[in-house]
């Protein structure tokens, strides 16, 4: 949170920061590889008019997409401020992927241990791994999690499955967490 | 008279009433939290109401979409921080005003000019309804199409200095939406023989990564911060009455945002840009603004809150959302099976009024929320950053995982997540990919529908709609390239 206030320029325009030519780099790349794939991964049905040809449309957008990279990669070469090889800002995309992994894992343990249990662990485990020590904030992580659950699956009921663990549990109480916790 | 009435019966429900309720003081406190903001929130809320009646699910999305706006201009007026995005300008008066020990007078304009945008443009609705459900109907596959191509050049050209990458990122969008099965001819595209890539990447997951993962992203890889506020004292009501002092920049404001609304691809950013340009220019003392000139608060919490409602126009009427949050709120429509489009106008014009009706009431209900509650909402400004990121991540689980129970949904969603967080610390849009998935699959769908009416190119424009369309995305291009050919010279010139 800033305390410098935001320019008219800063809303309506845009510099180039650091870590943007690796940004173009990757944007050409995926761009061209897959223009490149159009012919093996769509299908060319003869007799058929060029606007209703399964890859029309992939074609189209392949090749906009393709020549918008290129050309911002040439923008990235020519921009005089920050646009150089800043290793900083690709460490931080490098440290960012820590976090889809934490997702993951809370994705795939989920319909193992049940989700009431998974949140109430993963919340304060997750605010620990972020630097947060005292109890009174962990366990205002778990509660926050312990009403996530509830608030959504309990009172919306959106559909998350039952836990695999909940099999264990006495009859009533398996029903009970599987239909609202 | 009768729509109107017809309106209020839809909402005269309890379900309606609750859901109108946590909508819009839901949406005020989402909005005061700097870092959420209503896309994340809606990204998050949009799977659970697929179970819940269509005015039920929008009006908890709608309430929420029409007040974060007010919400946010709390720590933009009080700590010089926007709570979402389109509150930035705000912070430019309202801020000084705080620190001249104006920070009540600040937020009483900035609730008033909220309220007056917000009010104004649910007028303008309910007027320009009857001229809507009568052009509505011209609307043909062609022009439908034409329409979704100009919301895509304008979502392009508005990103200044930054078209490039916006242009990029709209085909991006297409292009994700053509992966799966191509329905017409049951071929597949681009699902490198992954089955789960066979029904496509679905909008939603889309959504949830680039708005809500990555944002839970962004703040758990940042810095900790935790804002300190001081409480305002005494009472909001008095400073209400002074948005009428300037009633010429709360009218022109409005209708900057109402106009910008409408416009499909256009937005917040640019009504903002306008009508504060505008206030500043037509003001007897523009040396003020910046520092604390309540014209300029004024211009900027007017002219956002005049846009949501604004922007249903082009999905009600069309079909064709014209940025992220109406996209999103399209989805709502499709899983019930209510397909906007002039039909919607011509045969439930009750309910599109319902919705109008419930824009207005929430208005009122956030303004009588807002002041009795703002020094409770500085409580919830002062979450800290990380600790808001370990919720925003495990309230998009739910987003993600209910939708289909599917991990590759998930992962799906976790990809764009990582996409979303790049493009937010390299301050590039993400909006562009949403407007390219939606439209470009009105755009692939529509296309196809008019090409049985059209032997040669130009009948594809020989209807009248369809030629003004078509104009103006010629014309809007050949301004813009003409732009930056003049701007590319006179930096030129200055390098010389």
């Amino acid at each position: 949170m800033t305390d410098k206030t935001p320019k008219l320029e800063d809303i309506a325009a845009a510099e180039r920061l650091g870590g943007d030519r690796y940004f173009a780099i990757a944007i050409v790349v995926l761009s061209g590889g897959l223009l490149a794939l159009i012919g093996d991964q769509t299908q060319w049905k003869a007799g058929s008019a060029l606007l209703k040809q399964p890859s029309f449309w992939p074609g189209i957008s392949l090749a906009g997409m393709t020549l918008c990279a290129v050309l911002y990669f040439l923008q990235s070469l020519r921009a005089e401020r920050y646009a150089t090889w800043d290793r900083r800002e690709a460490v931080i995309w490098l440290r960012c992927l820590e976090f889809p992994i934490w997702f993951m894992a809370y994705v795939f343990v989920v319909p193992l241990v049940g989700y009431l249990p998974t949140t109430v662990i993963f919340c304060p485990l997750l605010a620990r791994r972020m630097g947060y020590k005292s109890p009174r904030v962990l366990l205002s992580a778990a509660l926050m999690g312990a009403v996530i659950v509830i608030l959504f699956k309990g009172f919306l009921q959106v559909r998350v499955p039952g836990g695999a663990l909940y099999e264990y549990l006495p009859a009533a109480l398996r029903n009970f967490m599987i239909l609202y916790l | 008279m009768d729509i109107v009435l017809d309106g209020f019966a839809i909402l005269a429900r309890w379900d309606v009433v609750a859901a109108l309720l946590i909508g819009s003081i839901g949406g005020v406190i989402i909005g005061a939290i700097p870092g959420v903001g209503a896309a994340v929130a809606i990204a998050i809320l949009l799977p659970a109401t697929f179970s819940f009646d269509p005015i039920v699910g929008l009006t908890i999305l709608l309430g929420i979409y029409g007040s974060s706006m007010y919400g946010g201009a709390i720590p933009a007026v009080l700590i010089n921080t926007p709570g979402t995005a389109v509150n930035a300008l705000t912070t430019y008066d309202g801020y000084p005003m705080t620190q001249r020990g104006e920070g009540r007078r600040a937020l009483s304009l900035a609730y008033s000019a909220s309220f007056f945008g917000g009010i104004f443009s649910v007028i303008c609705l309910i007027v320009l309804s009857p001229l809507l459900a009568s052009i509505a109907p011209h609307f043909g596959s062609r022009e439908i199409f034409l329409a979704a191509l100009l919301g895509l050049v304008l979502a392009v050209i508005v990103h200044r200095g930054q078209s490039v990458i916006a242009a990029f990122l709209v085909f991006f969008g297409i292009f994700i939406n053509t992966i799966g099965l191509h329905t017409a001819t049951l071929t597949r595209r681009f699902t490198f023989d992954l089955n789960f890539l066979a029904s496509g990447i679905n909008l939603i997951v889309v959504v949830l990564g680039l708005f809500a993962l990555s944002q839970a992203f962004v703040l758990l890889v940042g810095r900790d911060e935790s804002p300190e506020t001081k409480p305002v004292s005494g009472g909001l009501f008095q400073g209400l009455g002074e948005v009428f002092k300037y009633p010429g920049t709360a009218t022109a404001s409005s209708g900057f945002g109402v106009i910008m609304g409408m416009i499909p691809g256009v937005g917040e950013f640019m009504a903002q840009f306008l009508s504060y340009t505008f206030a500043q220019r037509r003001s007897k003392t523009p040396e003020e603004f910046g520092k604390g000139a309540p014209e300029g608060l004024i211009a900027s919490e007017a002219s956002n809150n005049a846009v949501p409602g604004a922007a249903m126009i082009p999905l009600l009427a069309l079909g064709v959302p014209g940025e992220a949050l109406t996209a999103m709120m399209l989805t709502v429509f499709y899983v019930h099976n209510v397909v906007p489009g002039p039909q919607l106008f011509q045969n439930q014009l009750d309910f599109v009024m319902a919705l109008y009706l419930a824009l207005l009431i929430l208005n009122v209900m956030v303004l009588v929320f807002l002041l009795f509650s703002t020094n409770m909402l500085l409580q919830v400004i002062r979450i800290p950053t990380r600790f808001l990121g370990v919720m925003i991540l495990t309230l998009a689980f739910v987003g993600v995982y209910s939708l289909r129970n599917s991990a590759w949904d998930c992962i799906i969603a976790a990809v764009f997540g990582f996409i979303g967080f790049v493009l937010k610390r390299l301050r590039l849009p993400i909006v562009p990919i949403i407007l390219g998935m939606v439209l470009g699959q009105i755009m692939e769908v529509k296309l196809r529908a008019s090409m049985a009416r059209v032997k040669t190119p130009l009948d594809f424009i020989d209807r009248p709609i369809a030629f003004i369309l078509f104009c103006a995305i010629v014309i809007i291009i050949v301004m813009h390239v003409r732009t930056l050919i003049k701007n590319r010279k006179a930096e030129s010139a200055k390098h010389a």
